[in-house]
């Protein structure tokens, strides 16, 4: 059995090859990626961000965007090692949109 | 409450895969709690982002140019890439192993990650999209002269076309072959004919002509 990551051999169409600079949202959780997987902080490592990403259901692995991948991975690793829990990301995110309504 | 994984489909990117903006706030969100918890520090996010811009094409270039004008250097190169791209200033601390790939008027290496996004980014920066993308990824296993031909690149029949799948642990950079009519060139010369698809696969270096004809364009 393969999983949704494991396209090697698939039929697709022509290559996009276009060159579109990486956003400040992409550069983002580049950066925060490579801090947490850092030996000096080891939070999980790059396997471990594998494991998340490979495990993702075929339909959301199709509609992300590769750093919104990412992303999501980072969230079930961050929780998974009680570094955040879920309940503190939900706060966060209510937090944030609130002070953005606020102005 | 906590984000349901199943009410994705309010935030999807756009077409132009920008993030949605559930995204951009889970991204604050994830930034700012690891910050308080002092996982990390704002200031240190803020270098890893400029250190992004150190590792570029232009580092694969240079020692690329540096392979083709100094014979020991290359040889070094191909029996420990690691060593070899240390010791001209790449730090390769924390990194993945590196191994060069060489090619000859006989073997031409294409490299891509099927997986995933392996890519020699010590040497090269982040990968290009399409390296990252569906098309690229399922395609140029099976059919790695048709995949070529879209980036422009016709190889004779004659040459041996290898793809190679990176691996987590160990990244692949080609060392392409230097192009003719350069004989006498400087290494800093030699570099502007080194693309980054070059250095991947996808392409062959700049001739001297296209070179000239892609400087005049520009002027």
């Amino acid at each position: 059995m393969t999983g949704v990551h494991d396209i090697g051999g698939q039929d697709a169409g022509p290559i996009d090859l276009s060159d579109h600079a990486l956003s400040s949202f992409d550069q983002r959780v580049d950066a925060m990626l490579m801090l947490l997987v850092h030996p000096n902080r080891g939070a999980f490592r790059v396997d471990a961000l594998r494991r998340a990403i490979e495990s993702y259901r075929q339909q959301d692995y199709d509609s992300l965007s590769y750093y919104e991948r990412w992303l999501g991975a980072v969230r079930k690793l961050v929780v998974e090692q009680d570094i955040l829990s879920e309940e503190e990301i939900a706060a966060k995110i209510a937090e944030l949109k609130a002070q953005k309504v606020g102005g | 409450m906590t984000e349901s994984h199943d009410d994705k489909d309010d935030h999807h990117q756009d077409e132009l895969g920008h993030a949605s903006s559930y995204y951009v706030i889970l991204e604050e969100a994830i930034r700012v709690l690891l910050i308080e918890k002092g996982v990390f520090t704002a200031q240190e996010v803020e270098t890893q982002i400029d250190g992004m811009d150190s590792r570029s094409p232009a580092v694969g270039s240079m020692i690329v140019a540096k392979a083709w004008t100094n014979p020991d250097f290359k040889a070094w190169l191909l029996r420990d890439a690691v060593e070899a791209v240390s010791s001209v200033g790449v730090d390769m601390n924390n990194q993945p192993d590196l191994v060069v790939l060489e090619n000859t008027a006989e073997i031409h290496h294409v490299v891509v990650c099927t997986l995933c996004s392996c890519y020699p980014r010590a040497v090269l920066g982040v990968p290009p999209a399409w390296y990252k993308g569906r098309e690229y990824r399922s395609r140029v296993v099976v059919d790695p002269r048709g995949v070529l031909e879209e980036f422009g690149t016709y190889l004779s029949d004659a040459i041996n076309v290898r793809v190679i799948d990176q691996t987590a642990d160990r990244r692949f950079l080609v060392l392409p072959s230097r192009p003719e009519f350069t004989d006498g060139w400087s290494a800093d010369q030699l570099e502007a004919l080194i693309t980054r698809n070059s250095m991947i696969g996808t392409a062959i270096p700049l001739t001297p002509a296209q070179l000239k004809a892609e400087t005049a364009t520009q002027s």
